[in-house]
């Protein structure tokens, strides 16, 4: 279960990119974090794990606050955290299995890492993941070979292979053709539902969240403005979310919510 | 429209003015230069035929010489090898410290820089002159002249290429909860790699010529029996050695060429 | 068809861009024992005390070369030979460049017949093998003393890198471009002038200003073997002991060839 309280960033250069975040993700949910560019999905993801440092606030993983641990704890929980970037983020001269294995790295010593040698089960399991992922036979492959598809398969590959708890995804789709990212969409639901871990994805397609999730959160200007199911997302909320208009009070009441929805 | 021609006509004869203006600068400079150097066409015509009648000095190469530079040649490329070695190990940390977005803080920056800059302005000729004194002649000296130099060339061209590194990669990588070593390793070194293979090669390359010379300020190598030699005018011999240098570094050109391809 | 079904696999090599593993660490042994050799024929018959000798020598080396010499006399010899050295580049360069454009023209491929290419070819490579000083020694001998063989030898040493690099050019040059020229009916010279030249003239300048760069870095030193410029006068300040004027010296140089590098940055930027 993920729980962020009053979650706020200031970045140095003065932008307030998050307000005051508290919500709750917890179940096999499958959420999806609209709002326009700019408005702090990406502050919002990158605060969990702490690529961004947040400004105040909490971030409580399974009952642990993050943002109060040490940096080889904050390694630790980072292993129960599955991190998916819109530009794959793949190391890029190595192998698809190196690539997958990668997300292994926080359980072996830095000796095994050096010589590349990985136990047996994480061998196993990344030959799975990758069977999973519809890239079985490819491992041998070169990461700069892939096409986009391929390449967002293997960064989803890398992030399932660390068993996590959560699964936060920053726009993985961006970066792709429609066909593909309904691909990647659908692959993402089939995680969440098998390996019972919440999904937190950001997507600026309204389409493809509404398609694919089991709820939506609305951020406008670092503030959640939305948060509920997909049918619940009507044109005066969209208006909320992507141009900031207010709303009439009884939608007002759906749609903001009070300190997190349970 | 016309309008737009007439700006870009006007912009295009002033370029032109000042590339003649460069040109011209740069004949007047070569005319002053000859005349400081009181240089004489005279000279030059008599050049073709000094080094016609050298050649024929060195023809036939004096092949009976040729099993005693085997050794020297063997040293020559000891040093190349061992500089470079050395050079290779001393870069890493100087390309770290001089890379911005790695280096700690703006003194370890400066370190770095300082020692890149202080490397690469000196000539291994001269570096070979300072270490002749402080370790006596002999190719102790010569290697760590090759070392010295070649850390700056190292240094500075790694540098840039950590500083070119996409840092998405490495952030993907300490996403998964791996300690700094571990990205290093994965999220960093394999973008450098086939930079680090490929410049180390490469110097070492530049390094078997250089070794090549040091034996002129008694820093060992094949150079000091070419110094003999020429300085005996037993051009037969001279010949003998020139060749055999041009052997080596070919071979070793060749060598460099096929490794680097394999480095990709 | 034996019933294999889908085996977890438990083993993963990384596979090599040598044939397979056994040649590449064949090759890696091999290269070690090299090196390890080298090592040996380096250091072997070297104590730990020559280098911490080495190291206390330096000291002493940098309490004798500092203050560096300021006297007015030695200074004026230093900026006179210093000019030399700069005069002397600019001639090389001038004359290895005015070398250089036909043998680049006879090393690219696509515009000349063969033998003339494999001529240029093997020009190229002599000079781009042989160290500066060691066509500026045999020059010495074959002139004397002084700038001339210092020219020279660095003229020569131009002629291949340049002639290398412009041949290349040469040799990308769209073709597209010159068969329009030629399409209007224009002689052999004229389909140069107007077909090739444009295209090359950019890189040409950056390339000129790049190689006086590196010759005035070579003009600094070739006077170590008597091929004038400033280097004959370290080397006798050298061979004097006169660690203090050396230090006056090396500065002299290091001062010119940053000089020279931010020069030649700046030009190449402003031509490119
Ligand atoms: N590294 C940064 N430094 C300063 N400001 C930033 C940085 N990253 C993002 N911002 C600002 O924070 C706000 C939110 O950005 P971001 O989280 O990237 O939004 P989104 O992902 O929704 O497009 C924007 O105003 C952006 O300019
Ligand atoms: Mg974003």
């Amino acid at each position: 279960m993920l729980e962020t309280h009053d979650l706020r960033k200031v970045y140095p250069t003065g932008d307030e990119a998050l307000t005051s975040i508290s919500t709750t993700i917890e179940g096999k949910e499958f959420v999806a974090m609209i709002g326009p560019s700019g408005a702090g999905k990406s502050t919002f993801v990158r605060c969990i794990n702490r690529l961004t440092e947040p400004t105040s606030g909490t971030v409580e993983l399974d009952g642990t606050d993050l943002t109060a641990l040490s940096s080889a704890e904050l390694r630790d929980a980072r292993r129960n955290i599955g991190m998916i970037f819109q530009e794959y983020n793949l190391v890029e001269r190595l192998t698809v299995m190196e690539n997958v294995l990668s997300g292994r790295l926080g359980y072996v010593s830095n000796w095994a890492a050096f010589r590349r040698k990985f136990p047996q089960e994480d061998i196993e399991l990344a030959y799975e993941i990758l069977e999973l992922v519809g890239l079985g036979g490819m491992e041998n492959k070169r990461v700069d070979e892939l096409s986009g598809g391929q390449r967002q398969r293997v960064g989803i590959a890398r992030a399932v292979v660390q068993n996590p708890k959560i699964l936060l995804a920053d726009e993985p789709t961006s970066s792709l053709d429609p066909e593909t990212s309904h691909d990647v969409m659908e692959l993402l639901t089939d995680i969440a539902t098998d390996h019972d871990i919440p999904v937190l994805i950001n997507i600026h397609e309204v389409d493809l969240a509404v398609g694919y999730a089991d709820r939506l959160l609305g951020l406008h200007d670092g503030e959640l403005v939305f948060d509920g199911t997909p049918e619940e997302l009507t044109d005066d909320t969209h208006g909320v979310i992507y141009r900031g208009e207010e709303l009439t009070t009884t939608e007002a009441k759906r749609a903001i919510p009070a300190g997190g929805r349970r | 429209m016309s309008v737009e021609s007439v700006t870009w006509e006007r912009h295009d004869r002033r370029s032109r003015l000042l590339r003649f203006a460069f040109a011209l600068g740069g004949l007047i400079v070569v005319l002053a230069s000859w005349q400081y150097l009181e240089l004489d066409l005279r000279d030059f015509g008599g050049a073709t035929a000094a080094f016609a009648d050298l050649a024929t000095r060195m023809f036939p190469p004096h092949l009976e010489y040729a099993p005693e530079i085997v050794a020297p040649l063997i040293e020559t490329i000891h040093i190349a090898a061992v500089g470079t070695m050395a050079a290779f190990a001393l870069s890493i940390p100087v390309a770290y410290l001089s890379a911005e977005n790695l280096t700690p803080n703006r003194l370890t920056y400066a370190l770095g820089k300082v020692i890149v800059t202080v490397s690469r302005s000196v000539h291994t000729i001269i570096w070979a002159l300072v270490f002749v004194i402080m370790f006596g002649p002999g190719a102790l000296a010569g290697t760590i002249a090759i070392a010295v130099r070649s850390v700056g060339f190292l240094g500075k061209l790694l540098g840039e290429e950590l500083e070119e590194i996409d840092a998405g990669q490495q952030e993907a990588i300490s996403s998964t909860g791996a300690n700094r070593f571990k990205t290093l390793l994965y999220g960093v070194f394999p973008q450098i790699k086939p930079a680090v293979v490929g410049l180390t090669i490469y110097r070492w390359d530049i390094n078997v010529r250089g070794a090549t010379i040091l034996g002129f300020v008694g820093a060992g190598g094949i150079g000091v029996h070419l110094y003999t030699a020429v300085d005996s005018f037993a051009w037969r011999t001279v010949a003998i050695i020139v060749l055999a240098i041009l052997f080596v570094v070919i071979l070793s050109e060749g060598v460099s060429a096929y490794a680097r391809t394999k480095a990709q | 068809m034996v019933a294999e079904t889908e085996q977890p696999r438990s083993t993963w090599h990384r596979p090599t861009t040598f044939y397979d593993h056994r040649v590449k660490w064949g090759i890696y042994v091999a290269l070690a024992a090299f090196l390890a050799w080298s090592l040996w024929g380096i250091l072997a018959g070297v104590g730990l005390s020559r280098f911490t000798e080495g190291l206390g020598y330096g000291v002493t080396l940098l309490q004798t070369m500092y203050p560096p010499r300021t006297e007015a006399g030695d200074l004026v010899r230093l900026g006179d030979r210093l000019l030399e050295s700069v005069a002397m580049a600019m001639v090389a360069t001038a004359i290895g460049v005015t070398i250089s454009i036909p043998v680049a023209f006879g090393a690219a491929q696509n515009l000349v017949s063969r033998p003339i290419y494999l001529l240029s070819r093997a020009i190229i490579s002599i000079s781009r093998a042989i160290d500066g000083l060691i066509v500026a020694i045999i020059a010495v001998m074959a002139f004397g003393f002084g700038p001339l063989a210092g020219i020279i030898a660095i003229s020569f040493k131009t002629v291949g890198f340049f002639s290398k690099l412009l041949s290349e050019d040469v040799e990308d040059i769209n073709m597209g471009s010159i068969e329009s020229v030629e399409s209007t009916g224009a002689s052999r010279f004229q389909t140069l002038v107007y077909g090739v030249v444009p295209q090359i003239v950019p890189r040409f300048v950056g390339l000129t200003v790049y190689r006086w760069d590196i010759n005035i870095r070579a003009s600094a030193i070739i006077g170590i073997v008597g091929a004038g410029g400033i280097g004959q006068l370290l080397m006798t300040a050298y061979s004097r002991y006169e660690f203090d004027y050396v230090a006056s010296i090396l500065l002299g140089i290091i001062l010119v060839v940053l000089l020279a590098e931010y020069v030649s940055a700046v030009v190449r930027r402003r031509v490119q």
